[in-house]
């Protein structure tokens, strides 16, 4: 485990801890969002908050893409899953992903529908391949790292003139869901929100590079840090990003820099750039509808878009009202101020963006965080 | 049944099982007397009842079943026909009784070739005779095409408790050792790793084993010092210890440096996003010890050839949210929950 072991060293981690807590202003809170899931998972799995100073808190944003995807989004994948020619191809992540009235794609799949779990665009075209009878469908979804795979696939159909395989594309942007954030243009009563800066993506970073978050971090006069998805790599952001509101800077630093250029990989983006385009606004479970947050197929490659092939058409499902998803999402609260949260709302029967996939924040805080101040709560 | 003379012997080479095979007829006792006697062999079949009587000692017995699903039907360290013996003697063991004999209940889908099916059941025969067990009474079902996926096995077992031995998780007590037999997600990854769409080289095999033998050891160091224990399979480790956890009322503390992982499964886990906490063990034991004798049991087990990698690796703590808690390599701590949903199915 070359490369890996070396970014979980404790001692390291020690010192790391001791220059927060020397560094850290005891007069002054630090509340730091960590966007994605893969950042939640390394503080929740390896307990970093108990190596922070209680001054420091971090929030766990919704760099999830299992979590951010509307329920309306997986009923469209489920009718289309019950179509009788239909194989729909999707992430294993995405099988419990709740839609509406209790439906998922895991319970579509025991129903009868032809749902096949895959690991990679090229197993649908393997599918497709192996099945030219079928119209087989790839459930597309995540940021911009795995949206290269989705137009590598899309490339390689038309290559192979595959007729029967087509893209539900649900690619999401991950600049445009933080400045949604930080305008707060979705939230409803939640006040203003107080994040002093963000731990920045990491392999959505490998992509896009740094230079998208320039402007955010100038609009909004925030820190970014981007940083890997280790242990060590998140404890020293943290580090950065404290000596950046200190002296009062908001810049985009780069902690990951064994991975991540300014300029991003080129070649992914030009993959994306050729299939994909704008797809204005979208719907994230939790922030609502966030402008040019989204991606389509271009027109030119429309006999791969799902979404035309079958005619689908937008569903709109309301999230659960009493879901503090949204306030969580933001910063403005934590999971155990839901009332859903471990009654409703548990990992087993998630209702919020939160809880529905094991990076999202309810779920990393039921499964790793409890211990730290859950209370039971008592009928009254 | 042991029909005799056959017309034609089975084509143990090219042949299949077909629907005559779990008709009852001439075909169906052909089938249990080359393949299933052939491999089993003991006085109880010998008899060709459809039941077996055997002598039973004064004192408790202890009895269990189980069915095996497992995808791929071979794997790296075993089959299902192993697994189904070894499966089953553990969940007797790990009452720390000595399992004496098993029962074993056949579904095959026709179609299914008669050279895996003696494969399974010499490996069964095998497993059986090396665990000092008998495969006393049987059944056979054949299903249609589409049916069944392959095989299914079914297996029961017998086992006898030692005189005044009463292992149960409610016996655990704040203070308690955790021992752990060895290193974790070796059954699991093993599996993963000849799964169709996730096939990768790996060295890992199955950890497959029966687990008696150690626990005759556990229990002569220790007796009724040993609270509990309990053979971490599916949801592993994680889901064993919350499973005594709500039993017993208590929570656990681990800690994650003293808990034996290969950097294999490590490494193969990382890449795939599981927690080996979480994985299967089809050898491995975990076990309360009342902290005066966890020393001389953790000596006996690493003694033992099963338990060399054995390990003390944390403890019983009173909580009234009964939680298993990890204080982490890295210096942190959190909770290792069970897992949500299906890591990986038909794992056993």
């Amino acid at each position: 485990m070359k490369y890996v072991v070396e970014f979980r060293n404790k001692t390291i981690a020690q010192g790391l801890a001791g220059a927060i807590g020397a560094e850290a202003d005891l007069r002054r809170p630090y509340r730091f969002m960590e966007f994605c899931g893969g950042h939640t998972h390394a503080i929740s799995r390896y307990g970093l908050e108990d190596l922070l100073p209680a001054n420091i808190r971090m929030i766990h944003g919704p760099g999830c893409p299992v979590c951010v995807l509307p329920a309306s989004r997986i009923d469209m994948a489920i009718r289309l899953a019950d179509r009788a020619e239909v194989t729909v191809c999707v992430y294993g992540d995405l099988m419990r992903a709740p839609g509406s009235q209790g439906q998922s794609l895991l319970r579509a799949k025991a129903l009868g529908a032809d749902i096949r779990m895959v690991y990679s665009t090229l197993d649908a075209i393997r599918i497709a391949e192996q099945m030219p009878k079928r119209e087989v469908v790839f459930f597309a979804i995540g940021f911009e790292t795995t949206t290269p795979a989705t137009a590598v696939m899309v490339r390689l159909a038309g290559k192979k003139r595959l007729k029967n395989l087509s893209v539900f594309c649900n690619h999401v942007l991950t600049p445009s869901a933080m400045h949604s954030i930080l305008k707060n243009r979705n939230a409803h009563d939640i006040g203003r929100v107080e994040i002093h800066g963000f731990v920045g993506p990491a392999h959505v970073s490998t992509i896009i590079g740094t230079e998208p978050y320039e402007s955010l971090a100038e609009e909004f006069g925030k820190p970014i840090v981007i940083a890997g998805f280790e242990p060590l790599d998140v404890m020293q952001a943290i580090l950065m990003l404290v000596r950046q509101v200190n002296q009062g800077r908001h810049e985009v630093e780069n902690q990951y820099s064994r991975a991540v250029k300014r300029e991003g990989n080129r070649r992914a983006k030009e993959e994306v750039l050729d299939i994909f385009e704008l797809r204005d606004p979208f719907e994230w479970r939790g922030l609502g509808l966030v402008p040019n947050s989204g991606l389509k197929l271009k027109q030119a490659y429309a006999q791969f878009d799902a979404e035309v092939r079958f005619s689908m058409h937008e569903l709109h499902v309301a999230d659960n009202p009493v879901c503090e998803c949204c306030a969580i999402l933001r910063g403005m609260k934590r999971p155990v101020d839901c009332k859903l949260f471990g009654t409703a709302c548990t990992p087993e029967t998630p209702i919020g963006a939160c809880m529905v996939s094991s990076e999202g924040a309810c779920a990393a805080y039921w499964t790793y965080g409890r211990l730290r101040d859950y209370q039971p709560r008592r009928m009254s | 049944m042991r029909m005799g003379v056959y017309h034609r012997k089975l084509d143990l080479k090219n042949g299949c099982v077909d629907l005559s095979h779990g008709s009852g007829g001439r075909a169906m006792g052909q089938l249990i007397s080359s393949l299933f006697h052939e491999a089993f062999g003991n006085e109880w079949l010998d008899r060709c009842n459809d039941q077996s009587a055997f002598d039973v000692s004064t004192g408790r017995m202890v009895m269990t079943t189980d069915g095996y699903v497992v995808s791929p039907l071979f794997f790296p360290g075993g089959n299902i026909g192993s697994l189904a013996v070894h499966g089953t003697i553990n969940d007797v063991a790990m009452a720390g009784a000595r399992p004496l004999y098993l029962s074993a209940s056949f579904i095959i889908e026709e179609g299914f070739r008669f050279s895996d099916l003696k494969t399974i059941a010499d490996s069964m025969g095998e497993a059986a005779r090396g665990a000092g067990v008998s495969i006393i009474t049987g059944d056979t079902k054949v299903v249609e095409r589409g049916k069944a996926d392959g095989l299914f096995i079914s297996t029961t077992g017998i086992g006898r408790l030692a005189d005044g031995l009463d292992l149960s998780a409610e016996k655990a007590r704040v203070g308690d050792r955790v021992l752990l037999s060895g290193c974790l997600g070796e059954h699991g990854v093993a599996i993963m790793s000849r799964r169709q769409n996730l096939a990768f080289q790996t060295e890992i095999v199955s950890d497959s084993a029966a687990l008696h033998g150690l626990v005759a050891v556990m229990v002569a160091a220790g007796g009724n010092g040993i609270r509990v224990m309990r053979d971490p399979t599916r949801g592993g480790l994680a889901a064993a210890l919350n499973e005594i956890a709500h039993q017993s009322r208590l929570g656990f503390r681990l800690w994650e440096e003293a808990i034996p992982v290969k950097p294999e499964v490590a490494a193969t886990c990382e890449l795939l996003g599981l927690d080996p906490l979480h994985v299967a063990n089809e050898g491995k034991l975990v076990a309360i010890v009342a902290p005066d004798v966890a020393r001389s049991v953790l000596a006996a087990m690493k003694a033992h050839p099963l338990g060399c990698d054995a390990a003390d690796i944390g403890e019983a703590l009173a909580d009234d949210h009964r939680f298993v808690q990890l204080s982490t390599s890295f210096g942190g701590g959190r909770i290792i929950d069970w897992l949500s949903g299906e890591q990986l199915p038909r794992i056993c």
